[in-house]
């Protein structure tokens, strides 16, 4: 099992990308919010939590298309199907693998970002740990998103399509809990909340996934 | 999923399973749908007539109260038609019985404008009681969402090639969207608490509309889930008609 | 421990493509599968491989037992011979690569990256992938695509050396190897127009 996850970071450092591609994304759509709706301080520091949680939700989003359909290319799908390793452990792995390679590096960034988008100092803490748990519940439905759309040539804009509802608990209770941190309201039940949601999802969704993934490979 | 079956002594399924049968089906749903379509068309008649122009204008709400007679049925329908499409996804991934996920297929489309029909009756009520045409009120929200998943549903349909295919990921995915449609709901209401009145029929006597205006928004109900129903049986029939197109094509072509 | 067929039917987009089909493969034994494109052998090697289900018949000792090789070969190309090969083996709980190497002349390749190599070369290491799953049973679909004299001998030679050490091998192929394998032809067992074996599409007819 370790094998396919140091196979995953591997090839996501050496096909460059992997890490880059991402966070670049993160940073542009920062950068081009306040060229939407002003410079004023007071109004971006009341939106940053929100923004940066978006941010951060798309650019995962973005990266989740190569998930799975590089190895069904080029057949190592079929072939980890075959091998002796359960699929859905196979699935949760390349969700982890997508986490610490995009998630991970979009909760170590957004302290950056929170700067530009003048984020209450009170509201840092909150904010990161709110990605840092949330952002594993978005890597995990995105990879179900993969599994399901993965025979569908382009199939990246119909995953879109279909990833985004189901990353609305997720959103909500996210966002929420950094929104009431920056104000200094108390951020424990939103927080809670995500927890609980990225535990389920964590737990079941690889079960979701390799079944339509098997599907996918008859 | 194994589907090893004994094909040595095919099972003759009697009673309700023996619909699951397609063209048992289509001669069940050609039998059944004149009688649903014309019961359908009374009572949407009869009731849209009865609760346009025979009930009181509300004290408060004045005219504008008569959408309630689409807007409450349609929103029903919505989320019943999406859970009719989780039991026949159900059905379809227990069973493998290929009239239910046609079933599923075939009621998409109606759930979606049903969802669509309470949204814009919605709006246009909440426009003279809020002032605007649309709020982040947690029942629109959870509607507006529920659409997505319709849509996001009906996509995956149209992009997998594979009928059966499409009828399994399609099936897993209402399944899993199920979930999430009620994890959504939990998470709007925690994040906006409404303006939104409240359930406008409940079995709590205390909290219904009165009977002026019950009865007839019953009947309508009635009206629009006989609608449902016959749509659904007519497209399931045409459902049903393509698929055996494409398998007699695929026999065909094979020589 | 052997793989044992009865009465298999086999499935393509809802339409059967084989039926009737019954063989055995004991330990040493290989079978050579032969038909023309379109008759099949494909689907029927998915099948045993469990990727997908038969739709009628039984398959008796492939659980677990089989390794497969289908027309890709799972390769990342920003990864050298090496790890390629390491993965595999580690997926399959196995260790030691350098036979597979051997086998196959990868040895000079070793630290090549995959992207790098021709396409012989790259059959050659997708064939070298058989030998570290250490699984009995080899299913292999048209291996000698692409591959030189040289490399279809070093494929005959390993496929030899796996019978002789009690493996079996399913090979679909159009070329000699020069193995003493039965052959089975899969044109007699081609489904007709009136297979009744319960395919999807036929709720429909």
């Amino acid at each position: 099992m370790t094998a396919l996850l140091r196979r995953d970071l591997k090839l996501a450092v050496r096909a460059g990308g992997g890490f880059g591609l991402g966070l670049a994304f993160f940073l542009i759509v920062t950068v081009l919010v306040p060229f939407g709706v002003g410079p004023q301080s007071e109004l971006l520091s009341r939106i940053a939590p929100g923004i940066l949680w978006l941010g951060a939700l798309l650019a995962c989003l973005l990266s989740l298309d190569r998930l799975l359909a590089l190895d069904w290319e080029d057949g190592t799908l079929d072939l980890l199907a075959t091998s002796p390793l359960p699929l859905e452990a196979a699935l949760g792995i390349k969700a982890l693998a997508h986490w610490i390679t995009t998630g991970l590096p979009l909760v170590l960034a957004v302290p950056v970002l929170g700067i530009l988008l003048n984020l209450p100092a009170q509201g840092y803490g909150w904010l990161v740990l709110s990605l840092l748990l949330g952002t594993p519940a978005l890597s995990v439905i995105g990879t179900f998103g993969a599994a399901l759309t993965v025979g569908v040539k382009r199939g990246g804009l119909l995953m879109s399509l279909l990833v985004l509802p189901l990353y609305v608990p997720t959103l909500i209770f996210g966002a929420e809990a950094a929104r009431r941190g920056a104000t200094g309201m108390d951020p424990l039940t939103p927080l809670l909340m995500l927890s609980g949601i990225t535990a389920g999802v964590v737990a079941i969704m690889p079960f979701a996934s390799a079944a339509a993934l098997r599907v996918n490979l008859r | 999923m194994s589907m090893t079956e004994d094909t040595a002594t095919p099972k003759r399924p009697s009673g309700f399973w023996s619909y699951a049968n397609p063209v048992k089906f289509l001669g069940l749903s050609e039998r059944v749908l004149p009688a649903l379509w014309g019961l359908a068309a009374l009572s949407l008649i009869v009731g849209l007539i009865w609760g346009f122009f025979f009930t009181p204008d509300d004290f408060r709400q004045g005219s504008t109260v008569k959408i309630i007679y689409l807007h409450v049925p349609s929103a029903m329908m919505a989320i019943n038609a999406w859970v009719m499409m989780l039991v026949a996804s159900l059905i379809w991934l227990i069973r493998r019985h290929h009239v239910s996920a046609l079933a599923a297929k075939a009621a998409a489309p109606v759930g979606v404008v049903m969802t669509l029909i309470a949204l814009c009756t919605g709006a246009i009520w909440g426009q003279p009681m809020w002032g605007d045409w649309w709020a982040w009120d947690p029942r629109l929200t959870s509607f507006l969402i529920l659409f997505l998943f319709y849509l996001g549903y009906i996509a995956l349909w149209e992009a997998i090639e594979d009928p059966d295919t499409a009828a399994d990921l399609t099936s897993v995915l209402c399944l899993v969207g199920s979930v999430f449609a009620v994890l959504s709901r939990y998470a709007v209401n925690f994040w906006n608490q409404g303006l939104h009145q409240g359930a406008s029929l409940s079995l709590d006597k205390e909290e219904n509309v009165a009977d002026v205006f019950y009865f007839p928004l019953l009947v309508c109900i009635a009206g629009f889930v006989l609608l449902f129903l016959a749509l659904v049986l007519y497209r399931t029939g045409t459902e049903i008609r393509l698929r055996r197109t494409r398998a007699l094509q695929a026999r065909e072509a094979r020589l | 421990m052997t793989l044992t067929i009865r009465d298999l039917c086999v499935a393509r987009g809802g339409l059967p493509v084989l039926q009737g089909l019954s063989f055995t493969l004991a330990p040493g034994q290989a079978l050579i599968l032969r038909g023309p494109n379109g008759s099949g052998k494909t689907t029927l090697l998915r099948t045993l491989a469990g990727l997908q289900p038969p739709l009628a018949g039984q398959i008796d000792g492939a659980e677990e037992q089989i390794a497969y090789a289908a027309h890709s070969d799972g390769l990342k190309a920003m990864l050298s011979v090496r790890e390629n090969l390491t993965f595999w083996a580690d997926v399959f709980g196995q260790s030691d690569i350098v036979p597979a190497l051997d086998a196959f002349a990868l040895m000079p390749l070793i630290d090549r990256l995959a992207g790098t190599l021709s396409a012989g070369q790259k059959r050659r290491l997708g064939l070298a992938r058989m030998l570290v799953t250490g699984r009995p049973i080899w299913m292999l679909d048209e291996p000698t695509v692409s591959l030189d004299v040289d490399a279809v001998a070093q494929f005959a030679v390993a496929v030899r050396r796996h019978l002789a050490a009690g493996g079996m091998a399913l090979i679909a192929t159009h070329i000699d190897l020069g193995l003493e394998a039965e052959v089975l032809d899969v044109t007699p067992f081609r489904a007709t127009q009136d297979t009744r074996a319960g395919a999807s599409d036929e709720a429909f007819l």
